[in-house]
């Protein structure tokens, strides 16, 4: 049996058909952005998109899914570590606190805007209605949902991110910084 | 750095938004081994044997854990030392752990788990703490002597005569239920033994490494030295992940000591629910005397709290409802008892609020019927009874200092709202389907610990030679940015760009012990100690550079990553100063202690300054009532908060709408339920936190009154956010129905829950 994962073919051993997914790409694939918060599909933070879907996999097996085409939440920044668009509208908003329901959040609006890239804010507070936050009150996670709405718009959402790069996020890398352009700035 | 990053910069955003942060449950260790809690199915018992037999036998499982397994202590707790690693004499509660079984893979764990018989003689069970009060209840704990934890109160002026002076008294009787804080991320621990020097690595879920560190320490009878907590990102914690948090790191570091192999123990959410501490539950008899003007004259009240099975901060936790018994209002003649108490229900300690969010839910419903009996508005009742600059607080605490900011937020929100024009509109009761309210709350709130405790912070700054820099501070990220904060305002004080600095990640080996992330005292404790580490630091760089400056060391100046003398035209980019130091062997490193103004406490007559200094919030939301459903509809939500200095503006704001959005859960929502003390609501499906379709639009609004008491002028905001929602929506119900709610959570519907209406208000 195969899974395609953020673009990836995947062989799976028939040992792990009956494994839950979640289980599964969390352990055998080494993806733990996904998180197993309640185990009984009520808090949204497994959620994955599954053929551009939104499907809460912590009740699921792996054999659920043969065949189908799977991104995760590490499959959508861009191969050269770029943001996608929503992404980045999620650290610009303040939407992230502690962060454990961010994975689920964003791949549920990215689900969500595919559909329909301009919504009002009662569509997309109706949207991620199954995706639990103790943190943000979800008033910046709607900010950041309606800020990169119009990216989607502008047809450059694929699933293999953004095609015209969004602007290079400030984060620590393991590159280091250059502290020489700093100093000129 | 633009300045529209610096708004929301966060340093962990960029992990987190890609899903490379690695959380406890994501970390893998080889050779690992998992464990899983045995509870057993008694409310109240005394334990006979404890048969692992079954368990044992089962293919993968490695050991079965008891009490008999600790080499250390079995006790400890922040206050008494009455909670257990396990279980050893006694079943105090349901969702004590009498075990842990460890297996080569968790699924074989949890199997082995129901193996395990818990043999016991089952004891009476007190569930009711005003029951638990009486003579001749059963004892929780035997050797305290009776189930009374503990008892605070406020003695002042004279509340006879105080009543005396009222035109009328309004008496009354309020209930708060059991709340649990719902982190996304459950408890969660992996040790790891160190095979170059024995120390225990642990990572896991908590908010108070330090007492993680000791309580492991303890269990395993080993000095601090040989147990390192190394911080890991945090799926949220809310008060939440102190006491339990640290007795799940305790068990799996006990199995990763004695199995001397990597031991991973994640709570399944059932667990974390059944076993960890919740908000306290409150009954108060609150009295106000009150004149025809609207002033209050006296309150006397008597506050019960139930503690559950152990006493983890219930002294604390009923401290600050104590001072802040009568909110922000000045009452010349207060005389409050509060109790702490033992019962068999689950373990209430810590959560955001701490005390506050049930007196508010009373105090600010009492001034609503207080300003109705006397016929001015709610808004008018407040502004002759609010604290204000120089105002004594019940304590006897003179509030100066800093800027009193009560009718600031106050006035701040009415605006933002058009409240006095919405008042008017307001259903009470009349109407077909659709009844409007709107309703306000507010309060003051003593900054960190008080007198709850020792309150005080380090911070480590250490450049690099190449002008990169290091920082640590002694604050635990809660999730809430604090490292960020801290960078932030690192990089304001030394006038240098963000991205030089790198927040090390923490480990208690590295830095002085600061206490514990709660209290809402992470950036006015932490931000501090890196301030005044940051001043020391460019102490020593300014007598490094003054003579080439040609400036005395107090005139060199800090500022766009260049060291600088009297004018511009003398100056030393930043990073070359760093190297010439290295050069010389002049180290710039340094560290920072912020230690809290001293705070005073009479316990026998329940004053002194308490805090020293407050912050000021008042939140107001609009809803609608479904007359034939009951179902309440928020519209619209507006707070204001003066919180000193808002380092990290959207952080500020994600706090405000997150504290709103969890007192409207409590509110209207939440509640752990359990009849006969065995827990109900388990899981996130039947225990109900605010979805976004639940809540309204928000608009947060921050007030900046630089607290002089602050080295960086800013003080707090994760637990004011949290403590009104409630009490607001309450009025705003009355508003809309003309009914009043004395119990929380608030339930509408064809048969409201009854309350009782006491003389004052007939």
């Amino acid at each position: 049996m195969k899974l395609f994962v953020n673009g990836k073919e995947i062989e799976v051993p028939a040992a792990a058909m009956e494994k839950r997914i979640v289980e599964f790409l969390r352990e055998d694939l080494d993806l733990t952005g996904a998180k197993n918060a309640c185990d009984v599909g009520a808090c949204g933070a497994c959620t994955i998109l599954v053929n551009d879907e939104p499907i809460r996999i912590c009740i699921k097996r792996v054999k659920d899914f043969a065949g189908q085409r799977i991104l995760t939440i590490e499959g959508l920044a861009a191969p050269d570590d770029t943001l996608h668009p929503l992404q980045q509208a999620f650290v610009d908003c303040g939407a992230i606190q502690c962060g454990y329901c961010t994975p689920g959040m964003v791949m549920t609006a990215h689900a969500f805007l595919l559909q329909n890239p301009r919504p009002t804010r009662e569509q997309i507070r109706n949207a991620i209605f199954k995706n639990l936050c103790r943190c943000t009150g979800y008033q910046q996670i709607i900010d950041a949902i309606e800020k990169a709405a119009p990216h989607y718009q502008r047809g450059e959402s694929g699933l293999q991110a953004a095609s015209t790069p969004g602007k290079p996020v400030s984060r620590q890398t393991s590159k280091g910084v250059n502290l020489a352009k700093a100093e000129a700035g | 750095m633009p300045e529209l990053d610096k708004k929301s910069w966060r340093n962990d955003a960029y992990a987190k938004v890609t899903g490379r942060a690695k959380f406890t449950d994501d970390l893998k260790f080889a050779n690992l081994l998992h464990a899983a809690p045995v509870y057993s199915d008694f409310v109240h018992a005394r334990i006979i044997s404890i048969d692992a037999s079954a368990a044992k036998s089962l293919p993968g499982v490695i050991k079965v854990l008891t009490a008999k397994d600790v080499p250390g202590t079995n006790r400890y707790g922040q206050i008494i030392q009455d909670f257990r690693i396990f279980a050893d004499d006694k079943i105090r509660y349901h969702g004590d752990v009498v075990a842990i079984v460890v297996a080569e893979t968790r699924e074989i764990a949890i199997r082995a788990v129901q193996l395990v018989k818990v043999n016991a003689e089952p004891l009476t069970a007190v569930l009711d703490p005003e029951a638990a009060m009486l003579p001749g209840a059963p004892l929780v704990h035997e050797n305290h002597g009776t189930n009374i934890v503990n008892t605070h109160v406020v003695r002042r002026g004279d509340v006879e005569a105080g009543f005396r002076q009222a035109d009328f008294v309004i008496e009354e009787k309020f209930q708060t239920q059991t709340v649990e804080h719902a982190y996304m991320e459950t408890e969660a621990a992996v040790c790891v033994p160190r095979s170059t020097d024995g120390v225990i690595e642990v990572y896991g879920s908590m908010q108070h490494p330090f007492s993680t560190r000791r309580f492991v320490a303890a269990c395993l009878g080993v000095a601090l030295s040989e147990v390192e907590v190394i911080g890991t990102p945090m799926g949220g914690g809310f008060g939440g992940k102190d006491d339990t948090a640290a007795i799940v790191c305790a068990r799996t570091a006990l199995a990763a000591k004695l199995l001397n192999r990597p031991v991973k123990m994640v709570y399944r959410r059932d667990w974390s629910m059944r076993e960890s501490y919740k908000r306290h539950p409150y009954r108060v008899h609150y009295k106000m005397g009150v004149t025809k003007a609207g002033r209050i004259t006296a309150v006397q009240c008597k506050i019960i709290a139930d503690g559950g099975a152990y006493c983890s901060v219930t002294p604390w936790v009923t401290w600050r409802s104590t001072v802040q018994c009568c909110g922000p209002y000045v009452v010349e003649n207060v005389h409050c008892d509060t109790f702490g108490v033992y019962t068999n229900n689950v373990v209430a300690g810590a959560m955001r609020g701490f005390g506050s969010p049930q007196m508010n839910f009373v105090i600010e419903q009492m001034v609503e019927i207080a300003a109705q009996r006397a016929g001015i508005s709610g808004v008018e009742f407040r502004r002759r009874n609010m604290v204000r600059q120089g105002s004594v607080t019940i304590t006897g605490q003179k509030l100066d200092g800093h800027k009193v900011a009560m009718e600031q937020a106050l006035d701040t929100v009415l605006r933002e709202m058009d409240y006095e024009n919405k008042l008017a509109k307001c259903a009470h009761g009349n109407g077909n389907d659709e009844l409007y309210g709107i309703g306000l709350a507010m309060s003051y709130r003593g900054v960190s610990l008080g007198a709850e405790g020792v309150d005080f912070c380090a911070a480590i700054i250490n450049a690099q030679a190449d002008g990169s820099i290091f920082v640590e501070v002694g604050v635990h990220e809660n999730g809430q940015g604090a490292e960020s904060a801290m960078s932030l305002l690192l990089a304001e004080e030394l006038g240098v760009d963000l991205n030089r600095i790198r927040y090390r990640r923490s480990s208690t080996s590295n830095i002085p012990d600061s206490g514990t992330t709660v209290a809402s005292r992470g950036t006015i404790m932490g931000g501090g100690a890196v301030t005044l580490a940051a001043r020391e630091l460019k102490k020593k760089i300014a007598g490094a550079f003054c003579e080439k400056l040609g400036c005395a060391a107090e005139e060199v100046r800090f500022k766009n990553n260049f060291i600088c003398g009297k004018t511009d035209r003398e100056q030393i980019a930043f990073g070359d100063g760093m190297r010439q130091m290295w050069q010389r062997q002049q180290f710039p490193f340094a560290l920072g202690t912020f230690k809290a103004p001293r705070v005073t406490w009479d316990e026998h007559t329940g004053q002194g300054d308490a805090y020293f200094t407050w912050v000021y919030g008042c939140q107001a939301v609009e809803l609608t009532v479904n007359k034939k459903s009951g179902k309440v509809k928020l519209l619209n939500a507006v707070a204001a908060h003066d919180v000193g200095r808002a380092v990290n503006p959207e952080m500020v704001r994600g706090q405000i709408y997150g504290g709103m959005a969890m007192s409207a859960g409590y509110g209207l929502h939440e509640e752990v339920k359990a009849p006969d003390g065995k827990m109900t609501t388990l899981n996130l499906n039947t225990y109900r936190i605010p979805r976004s379709m639940d809540l309204p639009e928000m608009k947060a609004i921050i007030i900046e009154n630089p607290d002089p008491v602050s080295p960086t002028g800013a003080k707090s905001i994760g637990e004011p956010a949290n403590e009104i929602l409630a009490p607001a929506i309450a009025n705003a119900i009355f508003n809309a129905t003309g009914q009043r709610h004395f119990a929380l959570p608030i339930r509408l519907g064809a048969l409201p829950e009854p309350t009782t209406c006491g003389e004052g208000c007939k």
